[in-house]
């Protein structure tokens, strides 16, 4: 049964930090496309600067961050805190990569709001979506 | 007797199909998906002349001695932090009876920056050493002789910078360049296909990688100028036909580069060298090495009349697959690395490197590392596999395994010069759409449970044990950014502008960078400002990027 469409979430998911390792970036992104949600992948090296401001140009509420170059403690939190400078804190943020599992628990407290990692099933991301967004999708 | 033999094959062909098949729903295909026979015969053998080890086309070795003339180099690439910090984790290595050093630098090296630049912070002395000048490579090579040992450097954009410096300690330790021995890494090719570690625009990319394989065919013979690498293309999602076939067609890539620059195919031909991925699946990876020295060997010779042996044989590092390893139940990737590690061996590989079953996590700690180099002594020591040259050759499953992955070579390599080459591929963004291809479609068949990771999605347990990781300190950003800071001070400031202003003005030319680079390095310039003087003529490449 097709539920009526209202509003597709839009997600910009991004690499931020040095590293190029975009697979799993690019797996979640066609993964979330194929859900139905409108995905904009912005490309490698991106600062939280530069993620920050393709979100709010591309109206995104949703940003998606991938590392894997261990400087996620770093480069997280400063997402969360350039949406603070911006005023633009109803926008969510979801990561994944190589972190280990005391940080996941430091960068939820820092405001990011769920941390998937390596073997996470690609159907979990989009269930954990659905939930935040139950009447927005499709 | 011929018509005995072929009324048993069909005997065992009835009582095959009419015997219950397992219904767990798994796919019987290869992990690359190359549909497999439940069995092979005599008749899947192509017909050919026998084969022997160290005669062309080399698919059962190059070397006519095996193993038995001497092992693989058992080769653990590690860094971390600091230099300092780093030398130490070496001599620790080479104590406990490893033979080669092989350097993993942080991402803000890899990418041609500095410890001390904004878009460093995070970043510093996380997946490798910090080398910002000439004075951490000293102490990273401190109290170690490099005229007796080999080393592997991982780095690619600004390789010519790196290669250089090591070149600077030797003189500094009265070691000449003609004695040192290595590999470089320094295939750049592979950065725009897969591992996204590009500065300038592929061009003066390629120039550099000629550079620096012309001056090391002069000053520096016995120097791998560079490793073509095929294991970044693997981790970024590819089939093991795609590995094979995108890192020969870079290979082939260089040796026309180079050709076009003036050079002769014998004079730099045999110091090239590839690097390959250990997946899991087994025979395929054995298939994948013997055909790849098979393919190699025939293309030197006969498309480029290569006349020396020592030019037609593909010599190789292998590490086991990274991606293989799970965070779930972590100790499994020790059992995991060891069978990739057989596969390697199996397959002929002149050095190793295991990966440590923390690896998912985080870089190895002491204890992950030495279990993971003690996995290759077990292999080397205890089973006995060294003894005998290419045991799986003549094995019907894996002879028609290595025909077909040649044979899916072969059509790539049809379909790139369709393109118009290497370069053009990757511009259209060719290689990069067929990696994202296969890695979406292994992670579907991974969803649907047509293919089982351990520990992932089968065989869970609901309470993952925990185990310790190594942690960089947060303090080591700011130090090892004072460091740099420190030598810039330090230095003659004329004769390091002077070595930078002659490079800019070189780079804008046609002469071969090496030794403007190496004035630049022993003048303490740092590896942010020598690329930098580089960017100003080269320009910086952005990528398209494709989902």
């Amino acid at each position: 049964m097709a539920k009526v469409a209202t509003k597709p979430v839009r997600i910009v998911v991004a690499k931020v930090g040095l590293d190029g390792h975009d697979r799993g970036v690019k797996v979640v992104a066609r993964a979330l496309r194929d859900a139905g949600y409108e995905v904009i992948y912005t490309g490698l090296r991106q600062t939280p600067e530069m993620v920050v401001d393709a979100a709010l140009q591309e109206d995104a509420q949703v940003i998606g961050l991938s590392i894997h170059s261990g400087a996620h403690m770093t480069l997280f939190p400063a997402v969360v805190d350039e949406l603070k400078r911006r005023d633009a804190t109803d926008i969510i943020v979801f990561g994944g990569g190589i972190i280990p599992d005391d940080d996941i628990a430091a960068l939820k407290k820092r405001g990011v709001a769920e941390i998937f990692t390596p073997g996470t099933p690609l159907q979990d991301i989009v269930d954990w979506l659905r939930k935040r967004f139950p009447e927005e999708t499709r | 007797m011929k018509v005995r033999a072929r009324d048993a094959k069909e005997a065992w062909k009835e009582e095959f199909e009419s015997s219950p098949a397992r219904d767990d729903g798994l796919e019987t295909s290869s992990i690359s998906g190359i549909p497999l026979q439940p069995l092979y015969t005599q008749d899947d053998l192509a017909r050919r002349e026998q084969e022997y080890p160290g005669q062309f086309p080399y698919t059962r070795g190059i070397h006519p001695s095996g193993y038995r003339g001497r092992l693989w180099t058992m080769r653990q690439f590690s860094g971390f932090a600091t230099a300092e910090e780093t030398n130490r984790r070496y001599k620790y290595l080479l104590a406990n009876g490893q033979n080669g050093l092989s350097v993993a630098f942080d991402m803000p090296t890899l990418m041609g920056q500095d410890s001390d630049a904004p878009t460093s912070r995070g970043e510093v002395g996380h997946c490798g050493v910090a080398i910002d000048s000439l004075a951490d490579m000293e102490t990273l090579f401190e109290g170690i002789p490099l005229g007796e040992i080999t080393t592997s450097m991982t780095i690619n954009s600004p390789a010519a910078i790196l290669l250089c410096m090591y070149i600077a300690v030797a003189e500094k330790q009265g070691v000449p360049a003609s004695k040192l021995g290595g590999t470089l890494q320094n295939d750049i090719l592979k950065e725009f296909i897969a591992q996204k570690e590009f500065i300038f625009p592929p061009a003066p990319s390629m120039r550099l990688v000629v550079d620096s394989i012309e001056y090391c065919a002069r000053e520096v013979p016995k120097w791998n100028t560079i490793s073509i690498s095929g294991y970044h293309i693997r981790e970024a999602g590819s089939t093991a036909a795609q590995e094979l076939a995108f890192t020969l067609a870079d290979g082939m890539a260089y040796v026309d580069a180079c050709l076009e620059r003036g050079m002769h195919i014998d004079d730099f031909a045999s110091r090239l060298s590839f690097f390959f991925d250990a997946h899991i699946d087994f025979f395929e990876e054995i298939a994948k090495f013997r055909a790849a020295r098979r393919i190699w060997a025939r293309w030197m010779r006969e498309r480029y009349g290569a006349q020396q042996q020592r030019s037609w044989k593909l010599r190789f590092h292998t590490q086991t697959a990274g991606v293989s390893l799970t965070a779930q139940q972590p100790e499994l990737n020790i059992a995991r690395t060891a069978i990739e590690a057989l596969a390697a061996v199996l397959g002929g590989t002149q050095s190793l490197h295991t990966n440590a079953m923390d690896e998912v996590l985080a870089l190895p700690t002491d204890r992950a590392a030495r279990i993971a180099l003690r996995t290759q002594q077990l292999l080397a020591y205890e089973t006995g596999v060294a003894n005998t040259i290419d045991p799986l050759g003549g094995s019907y499953f894996l002879e028609a395994l290595t025909d077909e992955m040649e044979r899916q070579a072969e059509a790539y390599f049809k379909r790139i010069e369709e393109i118009g080459g290497v370069i053009p591929a990757i511009e259209v963004g060719f290689f990069q759409k067929e990696i994202a291809d296969a890695a979406f479609r292994y992670q579907l068949e991974l969803e649907q449970k047509r293919r089982i990771m351990v520990g992932v999605n089968d065989f869970t347990v609901d309470e993952e044990e925990e185990i310790e990781i190594l942690r960089i300190d947060p303090r080591l950003e700011s130090q090892q950014s004072k460091r740099v800071r420190e030598v810039r001070r330090k230095r003659d400031q004329a004769q390091c502008t002077n070595a930078l202003n002659q490079l800019r003005r070189a780079a804008a030319g046609n002469d071969n960078l090496m030794p403007y680079l190496l004035d630049a390095v022993r003048a303490y310039a740092t590896e942010g400002e020598i690329m930098q003087a580089m960017i100003e003529v080269f320009g910086t490449y952005t990528e398209t990027a494709v989902v």
